[in-house]
């Protein structure tokens, strides 16, 4: 089993942390994995992708041009990376904000209101979680312990407290993907 | 999970090997795409653990002045930079070179001429591999390939340097600096006694206490005949790199049709343009130089027998491919591909250049 992941959008989303909790996710599975920056002077505002691969082999390239799931969270991300989707895959994008909503059949879509769903939960710090908890609804590639378990290992003890808002935040991300 | 699997990027796990190893001392100027090292040995405070020293200088000319100094000492150290921070270490290089002193050089490359970007490239192969700084020197250079190569490379780097008496470096790129990926560290050396540093290194300046002879660290000598004979010396040592220290590794090379020939993370590109070529029916196989000085000559000619071309894809304009075609004696075709400037090609593009100029 093999998934190869681009996850796009503003800098300040937390699209690169999203991606290592992802790949620490996968490291709790002992799955192979890699995860690879858009590096540079971005800040906030700016554009941020991550490439992430887990895989139960050894990973070649940890840059690629076709993706199984291509996460956009901006309308810039998708118009650039709506075609990089394999055929077959899936596309997973927040409604914020976009204006041209994405048009190919041969893959699986899923618009996800995210932003909003920040607002309920009343805190904006949740946004990226929301949407990989949505995501691994989508494709369930690592289980929601895993990702706890990773979270747990990343976080300095001090935010420890915070695990039971991001669980919450995972599970209505999860909710945001219809069958 | 196996608790010793971490995840870190390329730049940490280097930080993180040259504590583990027991070294001494760490001398560097913050430049993307390596400040990681310094941050992490600063983050890390192996001075308060090991005793190993970390400190920023105020520009890669003075640290790797300060590299020459711990080496001259006998102590295990290194400095760590990309691009334009390497080209301002050349004198210090080729001094440290003159004087057979021990050390390890990280050259975290990014593309260039001049400043440049921040992104990969591998335009720094000649200046790495052919010497760089003036006279007739080499360094062994090691092209890590993954996190765990990176991790690694610092412990082989420093024995091999001590070996030999050389300078080791480790030439990576951005991207591999950059990239988080599973890697299992080495396990807690401590450093060296100053008993065992003079044990090991006679020749080092350790303080003259009691009867030993004079030990002098120096580039200089104004008898020519003295400075051939060093030369000679020296030329003797590179034969003896050459002749134990190669190392490289090759993927599906048996029967294959097509050979790429690729170094660090160009060469984790082609191996997924391999999966792809393997889809179409295209049999390609892989050899991926481990050392890029000495570079594995015998074993690009050994793999390149009965294969229809090669393709030597390189972050640059092609330098590596010169010593494929030395290697292989121009009797199979031999192709470059590249990009320049920061910019990385996808897998697909390393599979279109391989059709376009091999296959076509």
């Amino acid at each position: 089993m093999k998934s190869e992941i681009i996850i796009a959008g503003f800098g300040g989303q937390g699209v690169l942390s999203m991606g290592k909790i992802l790949a620490y996710s996968g490291l709790m599975e002992d799955k192979e994995v890699s995860w690879l920056p858009s590096y540079g002077p971005e800040q906030r505002g700016g554009t941020a992708n991550v490439t992430v691969i887990l895989s139960d082999d050894r990973i070649s390239s940890p840059i690629l041009n076709a993706y199984d799931i291509v996460v956009a969270l901006n309308q810039q991300s998708l118009d650039r990376f709506e075609s990089k989707v394999k055929p077959g895959g899936i596309l997973i994008y927040d409604s914020y904000g976009i204006h041209q909503a994405p048009t190919r059949t041969d893959i699986t879509i899923h618009r996800i209101d995210a932003t909003e769903a920040t607002f309920e939960l009343n805190n904006s710090k949740t946004y990226n979680m929301i949407v990989l908890g949505a995501m691994l609804k989508a494709s369930p590639m690592v289980t929601i312990e895993s990702v706890l378990k990773g979270l747990k290992k990343t976080l300095p003890e001090r935010h420890w407290h915070l695990l039971p808002l991001n669980e919450q935040a995972l599970n209505k991300g999860m909710e945001l993907v219809k069958e | 999970m196996n608790d010793k699997v971490t995840l870190m990027k390329g730049n940490e796990a280097l930080a993180m090997a040259a504590i583990r190893y027991g070294a001494d001392g760490y001398f560097g100027y913050p430049i993307t795409p390596q400040s990681e090292v310094l941050e992490k040995l600063e983050e890390e405070m192996p001075w308060e653990t090991t005793g190993m020293v970390v400190l920023q200088a105020e520009s890669e000319v003075a640290a790797i002045n300060m590299v020459y100094a711990g080496a001259s000492c006998g102590k295990a150290v290194m400095t760590s930079t990309s691009s334009p921070g390497f080209s301002l270490m050349q004198e210090g290089m080729t001094y440290m070179a003159a004087s057979e002193v021990p050390a390890l050089v990280i050259n975290v490359m990014r593309g260039g001429p001049g400043l440049g970007t921040i992104h990969p490239s591998q335009a720094d192969y000649f200046q790495a591999c052919k010497g760089g700084g003036h006279g007739d020197y080499h360094c062994i250079v090691l092209a890590p390939a993954s996190v765990q190569e990176m991790a690694d490379f610092v412990g082989l780097g420093w024995d091999l340097a001590f070996k030999y008496r050389c300078v080791s470096m480790i030439l990576a790129d951005g991207l591999i600096g950059q990239m988080m990926e599973k890697v299992v560290l080495p396990e807690q050396r401590p450093r060296r006694t100053q008993e065992e540093v003079e044990k090991q290194c006679p020749w080092a300046v350790t303080g003259r206490t009691g009867m030993r002879p004079k030990n002098i660290i120096t580039s200089l000598e104004l008898d020519d005949d003295k400075m051939e004979a060093n030369n000679l010396r020296f030329q003797a040592t590179y034969r003896e790199i050459e002749a134990h220290e190669v190392r490289c590794e090759t993927v599906d090379t048996e029967g294959c049709d097509y050979l790429i020939v690729a170094f660090g993370s160009m060469a984790r590109i082609a191996m997924k343009t391999m999966e792809l070529a393997a889809q179409e029916g295209i049999k390609v196989g892989l050899l991926r130089p481990i050392t890029l000085w000495p570079f594995p000559s015998k074993e690009v000619a050994q793999a390149a027998a009965g294969v229809k071309g090669i393709l030597v894809p390189e972050l640059s304009a092609g330098q590596m491919i010169e010593d494929v075609k030395l290697a292989v004696e121009c009797k199979v075709p031999v192709e470059h591909f590249g990009r320049m400037g920061g910019n990385v090609p996808t897998p697909e593009e390393v599979l279109d250049a391989l059709k376009n100029k091999l296959i076509k």
